[in-house]
């Protein structure tokens, strides 16, 4: 029978089926962040259970680190949650990317980089974007604390089987549109809760043409439609990224897996429980306006009216409306804004600050407007360096960070004020998340680099076109 | 686990839909690693700048500081898969959730805590939703894990569906790692399966320079 990638992945990794019926399902890695693993640390003191397998288990220190140049920790309590990690990570002899260690950053940027996760493997990560890393052709599993700490008991997840959904994405983008504004298209249509209880697969000709990173932006956001996987089939574009990175495989090992990873793909006609297509050829710049990452219009659009939306959407839109401070009809292009912030999972790896730094090259962050770009992980970082990109932001008026979190969820501390707007290349425009009452604008990296430097929502092909 | 069976209480309606674990729990800059994580419910909601009770939040009205069910819309507990969203609402005495649905990692984070997540069938759920309204905390509710029903103060009964399995474990207040550990065989035969058939996927080691 015709399979789907996401059963032969699945199957490959069952274990057992336990007693309540549930499918136990091998983890081949695991990593962890310091906000979360403390707890089932402490939780695995109390039971007395060991970690099963420390040596596929990894630990990063994102979310809670200063992303200050220099790294100064200059808040109370700060290395509470950095210093458990460091403890329980050396009491169970897991290996640690440290706040200073070359290759620390955000726990979903640094998985792949390293080469930590290959294709067809499985992973869990206490972190609800663990999806990212799907981008390979990885089935990812983001966890509470007590699944993260069942993980370090058993390297197994309990899991009940989800159904299956393909999201097909056909068409070439144009230039200036990218992978962030596919996905935020995606859940536009599919909605905030239209992926829950799915495994998502994204094919099509849009997603063949992504380059991997493109390709780790638009699964970052699966969990945004609910779903808790979403993945691609791997191909060459992954297998030329992959090779060489330091946890990859090589050699003998590197030619046996890839004859396996050709095999990964979701057979012609393979049934799947939803299917959902969307043409993206003619795709501009989206940005969301309202509180949830479903409220997406194109740059160029107006704000939706909710009297013309189903009557059980309305509640939402109004509120939203009302927070973002925005009427039915209203441009969101032109909007002036407060803040800018490059960086998170979704948009921190080398080309979107490329892309970014393309738009900022010769130009100044507007009057009012702070702006602050942090890099995925430590090692973009000094690849951003290499290349002088650090230069163009900080002459652009740009806060260079060092890497970590940051203004995504501000669990550092950074945030934005009460009434300011921000616009962000993040994954998140709930409520307060980048601070009690900031008003947040989901955008790709060169959109936010462009209302940086214009201090209000622009359409980012217009600065484009007036380089050229 | 805490075992569930039954629990009485006030029921309190936040009738939105998407209600997120940004919402439930913000994250905050903490300093240690066990917080109030009662105080820690709604906290953006539920208190001011300044510290002080924000008197318009449903929680902080008189009749609903001992809200032990909450009512609420689609997709709740979307967002982040913060566990601490679920320790707050049960730190804060909140066992029972009932919602038109939940998002996936949210659920499964009640079933692991002994909290209850209640999904009526449509009908049910909007008149179990306009009982809470109309009822506005003045009388309790009693959510009924055995008998699978929760019981309005009128003597309505609403009856919901719940996996076999995961009532059982709830009821029971099983120990889920517990549960899986009994399978370590499986686990270590499968490894050795994995070991001759894909070694990359069971060995980690950093080849720069090797
Ligand atoms: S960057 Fe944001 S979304 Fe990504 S792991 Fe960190 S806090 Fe979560």
């Amino acid at each position: 029978m015709a399979q789907t990638l996401f059963d032969r992945i699945w199957d490959a990794h069952l274990v057992a089926q336990r007693g309540d019926g549930r499918d136990l399902v091998y983890m081949d890695r695991h990593v962890m962040h310091e906000l979360h693993a403390p707890h089932a640390f402490a939780r695995l003191d109390e039971t007395g259970r060991g970690v099963r397998r420390p040596d596929l288990t990894f630990a990063c220190q994102d979310h809670t680190v200063s992303t200050r140049p220099g790294r100064f920790d200059d808040r109370p309590g700060a290395a509470t949650y950095t210093d458990a990690m460091r403890a329980g990570t050396r009491k169970f002899g897991i290996k640690l990317f440290d706040v200073t260690d070359a290759d620390q950053g955000i726990s979903h940027v640094v998985a792949p980089e390293l080469g930590i996760v290959t294709p067809g493997a499985t992973y869990a990560c206490p972190d609800s974007h663990a999806c990212t890393v799907g981008g390979l052709g990885v089935l990812a599993f983001a966890c509470g604390t007590s699944e993260l700490e069942h993980v370090l008991a058993t390297q197994v997840l309990a899991l009940k089987r989800p159904k299956t959904m393909r999201v097909v994405l056909d068409g070439a983008l144009a230039p200036g549109v990218t992978a962030k504004d596919v996905i935020l298209r995606v859940i536009a249509e599919v909605g905030v809760d239209g992926g829950a209880g799915h495994a998502v697969e994204y094919a099509g000709a849009a997603v063949r043409a992504l380059a991997v990173e493109g390709r780790l932006t638009l699964c970052n956001m699966a969990i945004e439609m609910g779903a808790r996987n979403g993945f691609i089939a791997p191909d060459e574009t992954v297998f030329d990224w992959l090779a060489g990175r330091a946890y990859a495989p090589d050699g003998a090992d590197w030619d046996a897996a890839l004859s396996w990873w050709k095999t990964l793909k979701s057979d012609d006609g393979a049934v799947f429980g939803r299917e959902v297509t969307i043409d993206c050829s003619a795709l501009e710049p989206q940005i969301t306006w309202g509180i949830d990452p479903s409220h997406v219009i194109g740059v160029g659009g107006r704000v939706p009216d909710p009297a013309a939306a189903p009557p059980e959407r309305q509640g939402n839109m109004r509120r939203a409306l009302d927070y973002m401070d925005l009427r039915p009809g209203d441009t969101v292009e032109g909007l002036r804004i407060d803040r800018v912030f490059i960086g998170s999972c979704t948009n921190s790896r080398l080309p979107d600050l490329e892309a970014a730094a393309e738009i900022l090259r010769g130009r100044k962050v507007a009057d009012g407007v702070t702006a602050l770009v942090v890099p995925g992980s430590s090692t973009v970082k000094r690849e951003a360096e290499a290349k002088g990109l650090d230069r163009v932001f900080i002459e652009a008026g740009f806060a260079w960070g060092e890497s970590g979190c940051s203004m995504c969820a501000g669990g550092n501390g950074d945030r934005g004020e009460a009434g300011e707007r921000c616009v962000s290349t993040t994954n998140r425009n709930f409520e307060g998340r980048q601070g009690k009452g900031v008003r947040t604008h989901l955008v790709g990296p060169a959109m936010a680099a462009a209302a940086a430097v214009t201090g209000k929502i622009t359409d980012v092909r217009r600065l484009a076109r007036e380089r050229a | 686990m805490e075992p569930f069976r039954s629990l009485t209480g006030v029921a309190a309606p936040m009738l939105v839909d998407d209600l997120n674990t940004d919402q439930i729990t913000p994250v905050q800059r903490k300093s240690t690693l066990t917080p109030d994580y009662a105080l820690m419910l709604f906290s953006r909601l539920r208190f001011n700048d300044d510290g002080t009770e924000n008197p318009d939040f449903l929680l902080n009205r008189p009749r609903f500081r001992r809200t032990k069910i909450l009512v609420s819309g689609n997709n709740f507990g979307c967002g982040s898969s913060r566990e601490s969203a679920v320790w707050a609402m049960a730190a804060y005495g909140i066992r029972c959730v009932v919602a038109r649905s939940f998002a996936d990692i949210f659920r499964e984070n009640c079933l692991k805590n002994g909290v209850l997540p209640v999904t009526f069938p449509a009908g049910d759920a909007a008149r179990f939703e306009a009982l809470a309204v109309a009822t506005d905390g003045a009388a309790e509710f009693t959510a009924d894990l055995e008998a699978q029903e929760i019981r309005g103060p009128d003597g309505a009964v609403f009856p919901f569906d719940i996996a076999p399995a995961e009532r059982i474990a709830l009821l029971e207040g099983l120990d889920d790692i517990g549960m899986t550990l009994k399978h370590t065989v499986d686990v270590a035969a499968f490894e050795q399966t994995v070991r001759a058939a894909r070694p990359w996927l069971q060995e980690t080691r950093d080849r720069r320079g090797a």
